[in-house]
């Protein structure tokens, strides 16, 4: 059972003398959706296009299915790709787009022309094949590709960027129907984008990128409660990082912040300088100083309707907060106190 | 791999066992050869038999693929061993072509020039090693794109460095057969009767390199200027009448060589209008002064403004409006603008303009023959060394050399120098802002300078038309269609007889031309595409070599190959081939660059996502690219097609009886003093032409209607 699984080991990809990709192992398990997500130029697009052999490695091998692909040419990997741009043939009409795949491999007219409209129909298209490409809306022209793509039906399917090209409402609904396509065709796929909310909702698991290597891999889950390091508590949901001194490591630790003492029902593993990462929907906000709270002056606030974000300014450091709109929120300048659940909180590296 | 190094192995022993190996009595296609395959129709294999051992030497080429692939255990020694075996076959096959019977040769035997089985041969030989090479892993494996690489790298070998390098060896020849030393070449080289400074020291006349030098200068300068000024009228005045300008650029390329030459003639030449008007009027001496620098000058003007023109009107555009908007915002004015900001950004496109001046002017031939008189320039003198009264092959080689150096000195400044810093401000953004008007004083110059100008070239070509109506210039102004008649007849008696003079030429130039237009187109493409969008070692001295041929002037090709193909191993002059080669390599860079700039437009993508969907990069150039740029393909055409017409440099070396070209039919008529019929057959080139392009945008234009200008992924 390994058709659709995709294997990295030891793959380099160096351009001239950029680094584009440090030594990278990776193993993507088939039939599920994986993410590559981090900042721009951290090597997404490069590891994408090692899987669908458009670039070769300049070290290291690359298996797909079990078997070893390094030298074999894009033509022939069981991989089909969808392009940030599209790149939908503009001579081609939607049914000629869909079908070229079919068509190159000479398969007869007769066969080719089912299964395009039975792609056409798996992205709502049906009645569409006569169209141009230029006549399509960008979330239509967006479906046409996934169409192509899977009419081949690949073994792994990527997706570069998919959804950058759509606005933000377009986005959501599109990024429902892949997932549900993948899911429904059991397909293996390599989902890029620097949107992590895009990430968290559409992937089994999550590969987070940082300077051409891996920071962190994992369910979406535990990228978000577990994160393994400042990075990664800052780039999957937002974090206020505050620097802690942690006393006592182990199953659960001590740690000193801002003077005061506290105990934390969190593991972490050594003592010394480290972060204790805040989200913002977890800070409680009170006019009245209580035990283990920090004081702050609300420095910016901002009523977006569904929740309230402030910025605060504390001996700390400024620290991001969002609740939900009461009946009194806090103006500019306020004085108020900041309290957090020990529970929820997370200590990682500096 | 397996199954293409099969195909060609197959393909190649078939061309050296059974094709005709040498050049056959009737051509390949007349098919004489199936009836008799022996005597001159022989192939390899019968040859070998029969006492020309040396025969079996390609053949082994052959044997060690067929090893290679039957033996070899793994894929990458498969590879090893095709890549070996083509090179070794190749290298046996030229071998014995060179040194077996050729003046060269080492050994004296019969070994005539090659035809179509030795073609075959070779060509199966090369795609061996090329499939080789792609099984080696370089470029990504793909057969496809080995071959082509291949293919172009041995035909720019065959065609632009082989002849070359019969060049320099002629050049360095000693007399008697005495071999090859600078003995002779040095003092030769060197002599005053090249490099002669007597016009500027004031002892006489200058040498022909030095006229060429000075005369390029001189034209270099002029044309940036008026095509500056253009420019500037074209880009930054509200002119009216800027559809005129533009017609004026597609004017040079219609309008054959020594045309603008023959209508200088008949308005400065000793018999012209204006001498004969002002000699009425004001009782002028009737002079020559049109035969010579200053005749030539005015011609060459008048042919190369419009190319500065069109140069730098992409110079001028390329100023991003931002640039001087934000200068004027500064409080600079119009004038400080100019002078601070748009005119430095402008400056490497100048200094590119001004070397393709230099570079056209010196490797002109038709204007100095037409107009030079006593002032002799390498283009013509070269000529002369040929077909003079008395030949002397080795002083037109070492006048070619001469002019290459001049020719190649400017191509490399251009691209190594000039090249790099060009264009630097044109963004790739849209840039929606106004370039800044010109201030008045240099508006006013630039009309001045430009419009006259525009209006005399106008003048120029009604009185080309004119002329080829009237009886006999100067003289008797009569209206005839005799000129016409005389080259166009048609007699319409038992059948269509085409009894006029110039017909014969005339079809010829037209099916040569046809033929030769689309193997242009492909060749150019097929490079561009490799260029643009294939990765390969040694990319930068592919592109250079296959770009270099514009920098060599049309006579020293000429000359090349009379001197490369006229005696085995490849034997090419007299037929009407040579003529289709010479267009195909002379007007290639054109097909290269026009297709790199198409294929730029290109997004990418579109080539990665066929290659995704399972095709290989053949199907993809196919069905992908080459649909999309149809209107780069058709303007390779067309422009290939009107620079075979009018070209007559390398031509005038190559025609022969059976194949003569419009432009050589014309400078006999010429050098006849039949000026009349001359003009009348080039008035019918330029109607041809016009036809032509008129015909292609009509086809281009319909496409681009139907979609958007700009291809894009969608
Ligand atoms: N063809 C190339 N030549 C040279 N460098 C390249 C090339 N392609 C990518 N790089 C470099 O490799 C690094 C990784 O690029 P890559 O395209 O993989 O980034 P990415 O993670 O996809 O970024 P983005 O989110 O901006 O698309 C970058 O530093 C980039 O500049
Ligand atoms: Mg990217």
């Amino acid at each position: 059972m390994t058709k659709g699984s995709v294997r990295f080991e030891g793959v380099t990809k160096h351009f001239d003398d950029v680094v584009a990709l440090k030594p990278l192992d990776l193993d993507i398990a088939p039939g599920t959706l994986v993410t590559l997500l981090g900042p721009s130029g951290c090597g997404k697009t490069t590891t994408l296009r090692l899987v669908a052999g458009l670039e070769p490695p300049t070290s290291g091998r690359i298996f797909i299915g079990g078997e070893d692909v390094t030298h074999l040419s894009a033509t022939y990997r069981k991989v089909s790709m969808v392009f940030q741009s599209y790149a939908l043939f503009p001579h081609m009409t939607v049914a000629e787009n869909v079908g070229y795949g079919l068509t190159v491999k000479r398969m007869p007219k007769s066969e080719v022309r089912p299964r395009v409209e039975e792609g056409l129909a798996m992205v709502g298209l049906e009645g569409f094949g006569d169209r141009l490409p230029s006549e399509l809306s960008g979330g239509q022209q967006q479906r046409v590709a996934v169409a192509r793509a899977i009419v081949l039906e690949p073994e792994v399917l990527l997706l570069d960027e998919p959804l950058s090209n759509l606005d933000a409402k377009l986005r959501r609904h599109v990024r429902e129907e892949i997932r549900e396509i993948q899911q429904r065709l059991k397909l293996t796929a390599i989902y890029v984008t620097h949107d992590q909310e895009e990430a968290m909702a559409v992937s089994d698991r999550i590969i987070v990128m940082k300077n051409a290597e891996i920071a962190q891999e994992g369910t979406p889950a535990d990228l978000y409660e577990r994160p393994n390091s400042a990075f990664i508590a800052d780039f999957i949901g937002d974090a206020n990082l505050l620097p802690v001194d942690v006393t006592r490591a182990g199953e659960t630790v001590d740690i000193v912040v801002d003077g005061r003492q506290m105990a934390l029902p969190t593991a972490f593993a050594t003592t010394g300088q480290a972060n204790l990462v805040l989200r913002p929907h977890q800070l409680r906000l009170t006019r009245e100083a209580a035990a283990d709270t920090l004081p702050a002056e609300v420095s910016y606030a901002a009523y977006l309707g569904n929740q309230v974000q402030y910025t605060l300014t504390t001996a700390l450091g400024e620290i991001f907060a969002v609740t939900v709109p009461d009946a009194n929120p806090f103006q500019k300048g306020d004085r108020v106190h900041i309290g957090f659940d020990p529970a929820a909180a997370r200590i990682v590296s500096v | 791999m397996k199954r293409i190094a099969v195909f060609w192995l197959v393909v190649g022993v078939i061309g050296w066992a059974l094709l005709p190996w040498y050049l056959t009595e009737g051509g390949f296609w007349r098919f004489g050869w199936l009836a008799d395959m022996s005597g001159t129709n022989i192939s390899a294999l019968g040859a070998a038999l029969t006492g020309k051992p040396w025969l079996w030497l390609p053949a082994l080429g052959f044997v060690g693929a067929a090893l290679s692939l039957g033996l070899a255990r793994s894929q990458l020694a498969t590879a090893r061993g095709l890549f070996a075996s083509g090179t070794a076959g190749l290298a046996l096959l030229m071998g014995q072509a060179l040194l077996i019977g050729t003046r060269y040769g080492v050994w004296e035997a019969e070994n005539p020039g090659i035809g179509a089985g030795a073609f075959v041969t070779a060509a199966a030989l090369l795609f061996i090693a090329t499939t080789g090479i792609s099984g080696l892993g370089k470029g990504r494996g793909d057969a496809f794109v080995t071959g082509l690489v291949g293919a172009i790298v041995a035909l720019v070998a065959i065609f632009v460095f082989f002849p070359l390098t019969f060049i320099l060896v002629r050049a360095f020849e000693l007399k008697g057969g005495g071999g090859l030393g600078f003995g002779e070449f040095l003092p030769r080289f060197l002599s005053s009767n090249i490099w002669g400074i007597g016009c500027i020291t004031g002892g006489g006349s200058c040498g022909p390199a030095i006229n060429s030098f000075l005369l390029g200068l001189s034209t270099a300068a002029g044309t940036t200027i008026m095509g500056l000024m253009f420019a500037l009228i074209f880009t930054r005045t509200d002119f009216r009448a800027k559809k005129l300008l533009r017609v004026l650029t597609v004017l040079p390329i219609i309008t054959p060589p020594f045309v603008i030459g023959l209508a200088l003639i008949l308005l400065f030449g000793r018999a012209g209008t204006i001498t004969e008007f002002f000699s009425w009027a004001f009782g002028w001496e009737k002079t020559r002064w049109l035969y010579g620098f200053h005749g030539v000058w005015l011609a060459q003007m008048l042919s190369f403004t419009p190319i500065a023109f069109l140069v730098l009107i992409g110079v001028v555009e390329g100023v991003s409006p931002s640039m001087e908007e934000a200068s004027q915002t500064l409080d600079a004015n119009r004038w400080q603008t100019f002078r601070y900001v748009s005119f430095p950004l402008m400056r490497p496109g100048l200094a590119n303009a001004f070397l393709l001046g230099f570079i056209e002017s010196i490797a002109d031939f038709g204007n100095p023959l037409v107009l030079g008189g006593n002032f002799n320039v390498l283009s013509t003198e070269i000529y002369f060394a040929i077909v003079g009264t008395i030949a002397d092959p080795a002083q037109a080689a070492i006048l070619s050399i001469t002019l290459l150096t001049f020719t190649l000195t400017a191509f490399l400044a251009q691209r190594f120098w000039v090249g790099k810093k060009n264009y630097a401000t044109v963004t790739g953004k849209a840039d929606s802002g106004r370039h800044a008007a010109l201030n008045p004083v240099l508006r006013w110059t630039a009309y001045l300078l430009a419009l006259p100008w525009a209006f005399f070239t106008m003048v120029l070509y009604a009185l080309i038309i004119f002329g080829s109506f009237v009886k006999l210039w100067g003289y008797d102004h009569t209206f005839t269609f005799e000129h016409y008649l005389r080259g166009f007849k048609i007699v319409v008696r038992n059948g269509v007889h085409f009894t006029g003079a110039a017909w014969d030429s005339y079809f010829t130039t037209l099916t040569i031309s046809a033929i030769a237009a689309p193997l242009t187109a492909a060749v150019g493409l097929a490079t561009a595409y490799l260029l643009v969008r294939q990765k390969f070692t040694g990319k930068d001295a592919f592109e250079f070599s296959t770009m270099l041929s514009f920098a060599i002037p049309g006579t020293v090709i000429g000359v090349a190959y009379i001197m490369a193909f006229n005696f085995p191993p490849i034997e090419l002059t007299g037929t009407g081939l040579i003529l289709i080669i010479v267009f195909i390599f002379r007007n290639m860079p054109v097909g290269v660059r026009g297709g790199i700039a198409a294929m730029s437009q290109l997004d990418r993508s579109l080539d990665e996502a066929s290659i995704m969907l399972g095709a290989n990069s053949a199907t993809t150039l196919r069905r992908v690219i080459l649909p999309l740029m149809g209107p780069a393909i058709l303007a390779a055409l067309t422009y290939s097609f009107v620079r075979a017409i009018t070209s007559v440099s390398a031509v005038i070396f190559l025609v022969s009886a059976r194949h003569n070209m419009a432009t050589s039919f014309i400078v006999g008529r010429v050098e006849n003093g039949e000026y009349g019929i001359a003009i009348a057959y080039a008035s019918v080139l330029i109607v041809t032409m016009l036809t032509v392009i008129i015909a292609m945008q009509l086809v281009i234009g319909r496409r681009t209607l139907r979609r958007a200008d700009r291809i894009e992924a969608h």
